[in-house]
């Protein structure tokens, strides 16, 4: 092999820079005014200080999670019992196990000491601990939406290069017009459509895949998994239209944008492949965009697709965050608020963190 | 170049759909098992690769089981709880009624109440104490017979225990005491007499179970199954949102139900339910929109069911919302307290186009408060009585009242206020919208103005008084007390910052007086005469105004179900019934199968399979890219 990955070679550089007496000088470098110290160092801090915030973040979602939810209008009890024989007494009661009796401090006093030691109370509607409902419904939602988002994301990547790459061209335009066409799509309908098509079947197409649900009934081990792989199929190709449009044009305005560089056009010089020129040289350099984008994503996984989720019957978070906002049942909105925000925090958080190996500049 | 590197791209992409070719193609036998059911017998699941892969574990007799006459019928409202002292959604208490009995049934036929746990009943000559003969023949799923101490034991509970109050505590309050002097015999002593003593909806536990609850608030009886009960099903299993599953109780004193399994399966959208019920993946669909159920009268084997339905719709006027201490709160147009104008508006009221335009014929115009579906207690106003639709008499009326148009065509009254009203809609119904269009025009023509105000959550306002008329309705039980029960004086709140149960802040000596009469009738038709009485005189007051009783719209297939009882016999619906009757009775057709949309358990095992299943595609991918990475280097 002749060539090296211009971002690997600088790393290369900068790895030698930081462990010796010149570490820090360059212009603009943001650790220029902090004595030279050595690279594994200057790692714990960015990480320090990353993780802090990270602390500070899910602290204000606790609080705000609970002003919030007390904000929107809707008395919980009156709701559930709305249409209902019920008796004043029956209202009381339902206060007392609510604790909707106590004044608003003491419930914010409760909340927080319970949410530090982990119990997120009880949800109004289901009567069951908020922390079980949610463990009950996440493995279904991180599996839709996680296995969506790792396919749209390497979709959009691959697509966005190639498109790029030729931009202006025939396959760069079909590509994107194509991309925004989806985008656009209201993700219902399409999951609705693609339901009617393949599901019913419609014509000569037959009905190959269930309308809906996770698993089909009698199964059990191997064909199991099958089985939920089959109910998937639809599902994760509704999240997948509508959602690879997002990563194709990040990657390719960044890509874009790196392709007047320099180093591409000395390594082309050096007779390299076009192929290895964009693989190389040019990708490794725009990805940085490409992947927050990838992270806030998978940060979103938590919260799962409640339109696709509800067509697909699909049981998962989505789904019960809509059940939970329609009463509204504090405890869960406030327990699903908190998981949907730390899943975000935690997925930035994992992204800053990765900045630093995927390109040595941030983070010194 | 360009051709090799598309060539080379295409290769982890080839992978790919390899992958996910074999992973379809392994999985197609299953998603054709309901159309093998279609047209050949149960026995067609045996020779399955699901089976066949269990046939060494000792689940094979579970699968072996499942075969036969599976009824999936298609659900949307998520379970509140399995525990009877908690549930209070429809799905919930559907259930209940399939896996309890309860004292008391209501016949099919005509709702009249017929025997259930209690063979037969009777009342003392003051009224208060009530003897219920417990039957001898209702056992438990364990084996342990049902007695009256069961029932006396689920009463006393509720009357003892807050928590398991808080579903069905409107039916004790008013007990003082429950007795089981044997195991066949259940006395109840009244503080005051109660008529709807054979109507007591409240599903009877067996006690040696139940006796070992610790916490009646949180405790869901969904842990420990099957659930021990003695109605005409047993509960196997239950997934949250995604399956209920009951099989048919052998042993049921009125008989077994005649199909093999009835799976509750869960749809979260109406069109995909629709969609499934099209295919065959389900048996039944309740809740049909106009558009769907125009859509499904073309189906091949599919009947819609537009059955009458136990609803009404009406218009709340405000009357001035007052609470119990006499304090008045809440900001309804003083206008509106005049009668004269509340006749003059619902006579521009034209509800037999309500009906056709806004319900699509799925609905029947009336203007008594109980549905006419309850024939027994069903009323309709008397000629002279009633406010039929006549625009120009309600001009006419608001001319007389002195309500006269000033210059901008706009009636004020004697204050000078323009007659300008608000109605309180729920944004989520898509009828009331359409009605308050209607209104407008009506009542624009008759120079009165209206702001349609539309909130997804209407209920802070409602209780506030904050309202001057709001679209209301009610699902009403056979038995009407509690629907008559909510325009009482002794509803209201107790204080402003209070919430009582009264629907509409009516409060009316008369209707109290006819009320707490119907409330000690214990003769059926004296009561019904007592009934009919007070919705006239809720009528006259003109604050509650019934416009139509919307339709139970449903379809099943008619290659699953070959036949059922509706509820009323004649026409009626299916979902929702007060009794077990429609799925006890179910008749399985000869094309019903086990079913292939029966939702099973998912296990952790299952997700973590399918998550590598797909995670193995990828990795297949990345071998591929990198094999063909190394190759190129290589060539380099």
């Amino acid at each position: 092999m002749t060539t090296t990955n211009p971002s690997v070679a600088r790393a290369h550089e900068d790895g030698r820079r930081g462990g010796g007496r010149r570490g820090g000088r360059r212009p603009g470098d943001r650790s220029s005014s902090v004595p030279p110290y050595p690279r594994a160092p200057a790692y714990l801090t960015y990480l320090a200080g990353k993780l802090s915030g990270a602390v500070v973040s899910l602290l204000a979602v606790l609080v705000t999670g609970f002003f919030l939810f007390r904000i929107v209008p809707g008395d919980p009890v009156a709701a559930m019992t709305r249409g209902m024989p019920t008796s004043a007494e029956q209202l009381a009661t339902l206060r007392r196990q609510f604790g909707l009796d106590l004044p608003v401090w003491r419930q914010f006093t409760d909340y927080c000491g319970r949410a530090l030691t982990g119990d997120l109370g009880t949800s109004y509607q289901f009567r069951q601990p908020v922390g079980e409902l949610i463990a009950q419904r996440l493995p279904a939602t991180l599996l839709l939406t996680g296995v969506a988002v790792v396919l749209y994301s390497a979709l959009g990547l691959w697509l966005g290069t190639r498109s790029a790459w030729r931009h202006g061209g025939l396959g760069d335009r079909l590509n994107t017009g194509l991309a925004l066409t989806l985008w656009s799509v209201p993700s219902f309908w399409l999951g609705l459509l693609l339901i009617i098509v393949f599901s019913v079947g419609v014509g000569p197409v037959p009905g190959l895949f269930p309308t809906g649900g996770m698993s089909s009934g009698t199964t059990t081990g191997p064909a199991q998994v099958l089985d939920v792989a089959h109910h998937m199929v639809l599902p994760v190709l509704t999240l997948v239209a509508v959602g690879y449009a997002q990563t194709l044009l990040v990657t390719r305005a960044s890509l874009l944008d790196e392709m007047g560089g320099d180093y591409l056009v000395t390594a082309r010089a050096k007779g390299l492949r076009d192929d290895l020129v964009r693989r190389r040289h040019a990708v490794p350099n725009a990805l940085l965009p490409t992947v927050t984008m990838v992270f806030i994503n998978l940060g979103h996984v938590a919260a799962g697709s409640i339109l696709v989720e509800t067509v697909f019957s699909w049981p998962g978070l989505g789904g019960l965050f809509y059940q939970a906002l329609s009463v509204p049942d504090l405890p869960l909105v406030q327990g699903l608020f908190m998981v949907f925000a730390g899943a975000m925090i935690v997925m930035n958080l994992l992204a800053d963190l990765a900045y630093p190996l995927l390109d040595p500049r941030v983070g010194r | 170049m360009v051709t090799t590197a598309s060539h080379r791209t295409a290769r982890p992409l080839l992978a790919l759909g390899v992958a996910a070719t074999a992973l379809i193609a392994a999985q197609l036998p299953s998603s054709d098992r309901a159309y093998a059911h279609a047209n050949a017998d149960t026995h067609t699941t045996t020779a399955m690769g699901p089976s066949a892969a269990s046939a060494l574990s000792p689940a094979v007799t579970t699968a072996d089981d499942r075969l036969g006459k599976v009824l999936t019928l298609a659900v949307s409202q998520s379970v509140d709880s399995l525990s009877p002292f908690l549930a209070q959604r429809l799905t919930s208490t559907t259930i209940h009624r399939l896996v309890y009995e309860y004292l008391t049934n209501y016949d099919p036929e005509d709702g009249r109440t017929i025997p259930g746990l209690a063979t037969a009943w009777k009342s003392s000559p003051d009224k208060l104490t009530w003897t219920y003969t417990i039957r001898e023949n209702s056992t438990w799923s364990d084996g342990k017979p049902a007695t009256a101490e069961d029932a006396a034991w689920t009463f006393r509970t509720m009357m003892t225990n807050p928590d398991a109050a808080t579903a069905n505590g409107s039916f004790t309050a008013n007990f003082r005491e429950v007795t089981a002097p044997d195991p066949h015999t259940l006395v109840i002593r009244l503080k005051k007499p109660q008529a709807t003593m054979v109507a007591l909806d409240v599903p009877i536990v067996p006690k040696h179970i139940w006796e070992k609850v610790r916490d009646f608030s949180t405790f869901n009886n969904d842990r420990s199954l099957p659930v021990v009960g003695n109605g005409p099903f047993i509960l196997t299993d239950y997934k949250v949102d995604q399956y209920v599953r009951l099989r048919p109780n052998k042993k049921f004193w009125r008989g077994a139900p005649k199909i093999d399994e009835l799976v509750l399966k869960y749809y979260k959208d109406g069109d995909a339910a629709v969609a499934a019920l099209r295919k065959g993946e389900v048996s039944f669909v309740p809740n049909l929109t106009p558009a769907q159920a125009a859509s499904l009268k073309s189906a091949p084997d599919v009947k819609v069911n537009d059955a009458p339905g136990r609803r009404f719709l009406a218009l709340a006027v405000n009357p001035g919302a007052r609470a119990r201490d006499g304090q008045r709160f809440g900001n309804g147009h003083p206008a509106l307290l005049d009668p004269a104008v509340r006749t003059a508006l619902f006579l521009a009221v034209d509800r037999a186009t309500l009906v056709e335009k806004v319900f699509q014929g799925h609905a029947v115009a009336g203007q008594g408060y109980i549905p006419p579906r309850f024939s027994r207690y069903a009323w309709h106003p008397a000629p002279a009585q009633e406010r039929a639709y006549d625009p120009e008499l309600a001009a006419r009326t608001l001319d007389a009242a002195g309500y006269r148009k000033n210059a901008a065509g706009k009636r004020t009254g004697k204050d000078g206020r323009a007659l300008d009203f608000r109605i309180l809609c729920h944004a989520t119904d898509p009828h009331d919208k359409a009605i308050g269009k209607y209104l407008q025009e009506w009542w624009g023509k008759l120079g009165v103005g209206l702001t349609v105000e539309c909130l997804d959550n209407i209920t802070d306002p409602w209780l506030k008084g904050d309202y001057d008329l709001a679209f209301d309705g009610w699902s009403v039980n056979p038995d009407p007390d509690f629907v008559l029960s909510i325009h009482t004086c002794g509803a209201l709140p107790a204080t402003p910052s209070d919430t009582g149960s009264t629907d509409n802040f009516i409060c009316d000596r008369t209707y109290d007086a006819l009320y707490a009469r119907q409330a000690a009738e214990y003769d059926p038709s004296a009561r019904a005469a007592l009934v009919k009485q007070l919705q006239s005189r809720l009528y006259d007051t003109g604050f509650m105004n019934v416009l139509a009783y919307p339709n139970a719209v449903e379809a099943y297939r008619t290659d699953h179900i070959a036949a059922i009882t509706t509820m009323p016999a004649a026409a009626g619906n299916l979902w929702g019934q007060d009794g077990y009757w429609s799925w006890w009775s179910a008749k399985p057709a000869a094309a019903l199968g086990s079913g292939d949309g029966s939702g099973d358990g998912v296990s952790t095992g299952a997700v973590l399979g399918a998550a590598g299943a797909v995670v193995l595609v990828a990795a297949l991918a990345a071998w591929a890219v990198v094999r063909r990475r190394s190759s190129a280097d290589d060539r380099e």
